[in-house]
């Protein structure tokens, strides 16, 4: 059991890296709180799998430390870390029995052998195995073969964190569903640290309790599977996370004919809060993006002068909800509608609420206050 | 196996390759058969023998104490080439201009003609112009592999494990690099000894080219020829005469035409059985795992 | 008026280059020393096993640039009058060199023999069945296991019955005994690698079994090919007993002439050891063109 601290980590693989982009992973700071429930979310080649990779131990990172408990582990191999890892690929040892697969890492720290046994009859019987303990590990299915090499993680008692690197790539959609309940239900019984990489945003959210977003190297935010959807603080965040993903567009900072700031879009003045827009306004910065999640644009009914006239493009029906797309100011976007609502054509009013509506700089979110305090219930019937 | 389609006109494609080893493997197999029921005089006089020839070959003592050479020698080598090739392919860098490098030296000895491995040895042997003979003359080892029996037969297998442990050691070392790294990271992660990941990762994956190292070490180690005629000439006395040279001593020596062809068939069956007892016996193995 | 607290420098800061000079020596745990050292153990072995593989073949090198009196005077690791004229006689004299190109000859006939007849048969069992398939695999891999010794006498009679004796085709036909079978077994495995979807899509697609072969399948086999010609150029190359038996004069492959350097004054040992050179030269060039292919290759396609 451990908590897990990555200090001013940074990566490479080149051996003389000169340019941001020789670095799989960009110097950052982050910590795993000791018995949480954690997903690493991004695209491939974000750098995830090789930050999975340095906290347990199979990569040295080139600068930075990681910390278990507090104390550096950098200098530590793999074996003595005590942690446990299951891969995308499942790893078994083909020509021993699952019985002997799960006994394998007691066996090797010298346990005596009848606490190996009730120890693999414990696990076996958590992870629905213990029919199979006879056979060979080579004949089992996939998902079966992804068990084993969780549980050969769960026997030893002193392991820290358990870390999975895409573990469900190979098995049957629904299986997938039972084997991540599987593993929640583990995660509350043990009360392990369990970090779990993958690419797909609703795996990350039904398992973990705070996912970490990687992009280009580092991680762009780390928060509740809600805080990333209604506050990205970064342009990735909220192009990467929701379906469909933000709207964004670039916007620029004028003062209007008494010198106050507007944010223009073109030439239509976007309002946005008092407080963002100061702090953007000191900043003096050059490129602004605005985004706005589709879930929060509000298309009106009807006429509305504080509303932006937009023309329909078109619209996507999918089941429980529409998708709207339309042209604003000859920027395509898109808006949520919801199943009772009446479907535009032609020309609809659509307007901002400023709650919802983010001011990014250089990608980053301009958050004059922290993390907003208002839910997005609320804020829904306000909008309505 | 069980994808493959049903097609009886696959045989035109087949027909090539059985028209060209038919030429060369049935007639020739078809004139031994013949001879060996023979006893031929000159081209136009031979008469029926039967089994004769075989009775005949099955007594010869010679060819008893060949077949016991040839079996030690066959053992000998593959115990000894198949570990040291698998330690060599352990050994083997994997990764960068080393790997290739390794790859491309250890390959050397397995493109060099047969007599001129025979010749190589020959010369490295020799007491005189030899490295090998004067480094042991130096120690003090009284060798001499022209004169001393022991030390011809220890020159002829340190000869075939110079010339095929590189074989093993590559068959083995594109079986190791089959293996992905995550078994290796899985393994360390399992705190396993590097005994351990040998065992249960490395080895099991090994099986399967060493099914095919075995077979083949074995096969060519029964028909060895051109290296011991060089090296020896199948002496002293007839300590290296292998089954091969016994063979073609009597057909091309003594023109014992159908002795020489009953001795070819049960020669030929031989290695036939001993392979094929060799390979069922591996395969029930591992089916029973 | 900050940022969110997840600010980031998106190019890396001066102090990570600052700290890549002010590392500290790394502290070496236990597991980790024992792996170093069993890497410099395995490096070690290595290169003396590499030592002792080569010292022969450095040996006859080094003799190869000697002259007979310098051999018989004693032993020196590097030749203390070098001369070439050892190779000038292989060189300036047509019985010696027409060695090499005979061989050449014959066992290049050999490769493309033994590939052409091979590809079509190796597709046929990688992706059907057909009646006596098994029978036929099985067939075609016990003439690999054929004592060349024992077709010996045979091959005499036969190849001079159709008046192919001392020619290259001779060798090149009788050394298929041995190299269609190895050929069909290589390449059938790498086939076997290809999924068959491949074939399905391109008849779809309204390819013609030949045109599907040759435009579609062979490269994807590619180096499954360069694989299979490197071992008939192998198997080809080493091999002497029938390659001699079958030859007088015309087609004499150069490991037979090598026996020549017995003379009346005894051994020329020298010449023997350039010969010897010579004939290591092709086999080095090929496989330093299949180099990348090597690791795979010798599994016979079969990991």
């Amino acid at each position: 059991m451990a908590e897990i601290t990555l200090n001013a980590l940074a990566h490479s693989y080149s051996e003389n890296p000169s340019k941001a982009e020789d670095y799989a992973i960009r110097e950052m700071s982050h910590v795993w709180e000791q018995g949480g429930a954690f997903a690493l979310l991004g695209p491939s080649g974000c750098g995830k799998s090789t930050l999975l990779n340095i906290i347990s131990g199979l990569l040295e990172p080139s600068d930075g430390e990681v910390l278990f408990d507090g104390k550096r582990v950098n200098e530590l191999k793999p074996e003595e870390r005590n942690i446990a890892q299951v891969f995308q690929f499942p790893v078994v040892y083909d020509t021993m029995t699952v019985f002997d697969n799960l006994a394998f890492p007691l066996r090797n720290i010298g346990v005596p052998e009848h606490k190996v046994t009730s120890k693999v009859h414990e696990v076996a019987e958590i992870l629905e195995l213990s029919d199979q303990l006879k056979r060979k590990a080579k004949g089992l299915s996939a998902d079966q073969k992804q068990k084993v090499s969780m549980g050969r993680g769960l026997v030893r008692d002193d392991v820290s964190a358990i870390l999975f690197d895409e573990p469900l790539t190979v098995i049957d959609p629904q299986l997938k569903w039972k084997l991540r309940r599987k593993l929640k239900q583990i995660h509350e019984q043990f009360n392990i640290t369990m970090v779990y990489v993958t690419h797909d945003q609703l795996e990350a959210s039904t398992f973990a309790d705070k996912i970490a977003v990687m992009y280009n190297g580092q991680i762009v935010q780390f928060g509740t599977p809600r805080e990333l959807f209604e506050n990205p603080a970064h342009t990735f965040v909220g192009y990467f996370i929701g379906s469909p993903g933000m709207n964004f567009f670039d916007a620029h900072l004028t003062p209007d004919s008494q010198g106050n700031p507007r944010l223009m879009f073109g030439d239509l003045q976007i309002s946005i809060r008092d407080d963002v827009l100061l702090a953007l306004k000191n900043m003096d910065a050059a490129k602004v993006t605005l985004g706005i999640r589709p879930e929060f644009v509000h298309v009106w009914d009807g006429k509305n002068d504080d509303a932006y006239q937009v023309e329909v493009d078109y619209v996507e029906d999918l089941g429980t909800y529409k998708i709207l797309s339309f042209l604003f100011n000859g920027q395509m976007m898109k808006a949520r509608l919801s199943e009772d609502q009446k479907v535009p054509s032609g020309q609809v009013f659509v307007s901002f609420p400023e709650q919802w509506t983010k001011v990014y700089v250089n990608e980053y979110l301009v958050d004059p206050n922290g993390p907003m305090s208002v839910t997005v219930d609320q804020e829904v019937e306000h909008a309505n | 196996m069980q994808t493959k389609v049903e097609n009886n006109k696959a045989w035109f494609l087949v027909l090539p390759v059985f028209i060209i080893v038919a030429f060369s493997a049935i007639i020739p197999l078809m004139t031994v058969v013949n001879y060996s029921v023979q006893d031929i005089f000159d081209q136009n006089t031979s008469y029926f023998v039967g089994a004769e020839w075989f009775k005949q070959v099955m007594l010869d003592s010679r060819l008893h104490d060949a077949l016991i050479r040839q079996f030690l020698f066959s053992l000998t080598i593959l115990l000894i080439e198949i570990p040291l090739g698998i330690g060599v392919a352990l050994m083997m860098p994997t990764k960068g201009k080393s790997a290739s490098l390794c790859l491309i030296l250890v390959a050397i000895p397995l493109l060099i003609p047969w007599n001129v491995v025979g010749t190589i040895w020959q010369i490295f042997g020799r007491e005189d112009i030899g490295l090998f003979g004067a480094f042991m003359s130096t120690i003090g080892v009284d060798y001499n592999y022209a004169s001393d029996p022991f030390d011809a037969w220890a020159t002829v297998v340190l000869m075939d494990v110079w010339h095929w442990t590189p074989l093993v050691a590559l068959l083995c070392y594109s079986g190791l690099r089959a293996i992905p790294e995550v078994y290796y990271q899985a393994a360390r992660i399992d705190q396993a000894s590097r005994w351990a990941v040998f065992r249960y990762i490395q080895l099991p994956k090994l099986t399967n080219v060493l099914i095919i190292g075995v077979l083949l070490r074995f096969m060519d180690s029964f028909m060895i020829y051109t290296e011991p005629f060089v090296l020896t000439g199948g002496g002293p006395g007839s300590s290296t005469t292998f089954l091969s040279q016994a063979l073609v001593q009597q057909a091309i020596g003594q023109f014992d035409l159908g002795p020489a062809a009953a001795f070819s068939l049960v020669y030929f069956l031989i290695i036939l059985l001993v392979c094929w007892v060799f390979y069922t016996t591996i395969m029930n193995m591992q089916k029973d795992k | 008026m900050t940022q969110s607290s997840t600010t980031h420098d998106s190019k890396p800061s001066a102090a990570k280059y600052g700290t890549a000079e002010t590392i500290q020596a790394p502290v070496y745990s236990h597991a980790e020393r024992k792996a170093r050292n069993a890497t410099r153990r395995s490096r070690l072995g290595m290169v003396l096993y590499l030592v002792l593989l080569l010292l022969p073949i450095y040996w006859l090198l080094n003799m190869s640039f000697k002259t007979n009196t310098e051999i018989l005077s004693g032993l020196s690791f590097f030749p203390e009058n070098f001369t070439l004229e050892n190779y000038a006689k292989i060189f300036g004299d047509p019985t010696w060199y027409m060695g090499y190109i005979n061989s050449t000859l014959y066992v290049v006939m050999n490769m493309v023999i033994s590939l052409l007849v091979a590809l079509p048969a190796a597709y046929a069992f990688s992706r059907y069945r057909f009646v006596g398939d098994k029978h036929m695999f099985f067939w075609l891999l016990s003439n690999r296991m054929a004592p060349p010794a024992v077709f010996l006498l045979p091959f005499f009679q036969l190849y001079s019955s159709v008046g192919l004796f001392d020619t290259h085709i001779a060798v090149a036909l009788a050394h298929c005994l041995f190299n269609v079978p190895l050929a069909v077994w290589i390449l059938e495995g790498f086939m076997s690698g290809v999924p068959r979807e491949i074939d399905e899509t391109a008849y779809i697609d309204g390819y013609s079994f030949p045109k599907f072969f040759v435009r579609i399948f062979i490269p994807l086999i590619r180096s499954g090919i360069g694989v299979t010609a490197f071992f008939c150029f192998m198997f080809s190359w080493v091999e002497l007993l029938l390659a001699r038996t079958l030859t007088s004069v015309e087609a004499k492959p150069i490991a037979a002439i090598m026996t020549r350097t017995v003379s009346a004054s005894g051994m020329d040992w020298g010449l023997l050891a350039a010969a010897g050179v010579l004939t290591i030269i092709p086999g080095m060039l090929v496989i330093y063109f299949v180099r990348n292919h090597v690791a795979k290759g010798f599994a016979l396609g079969r990991v």
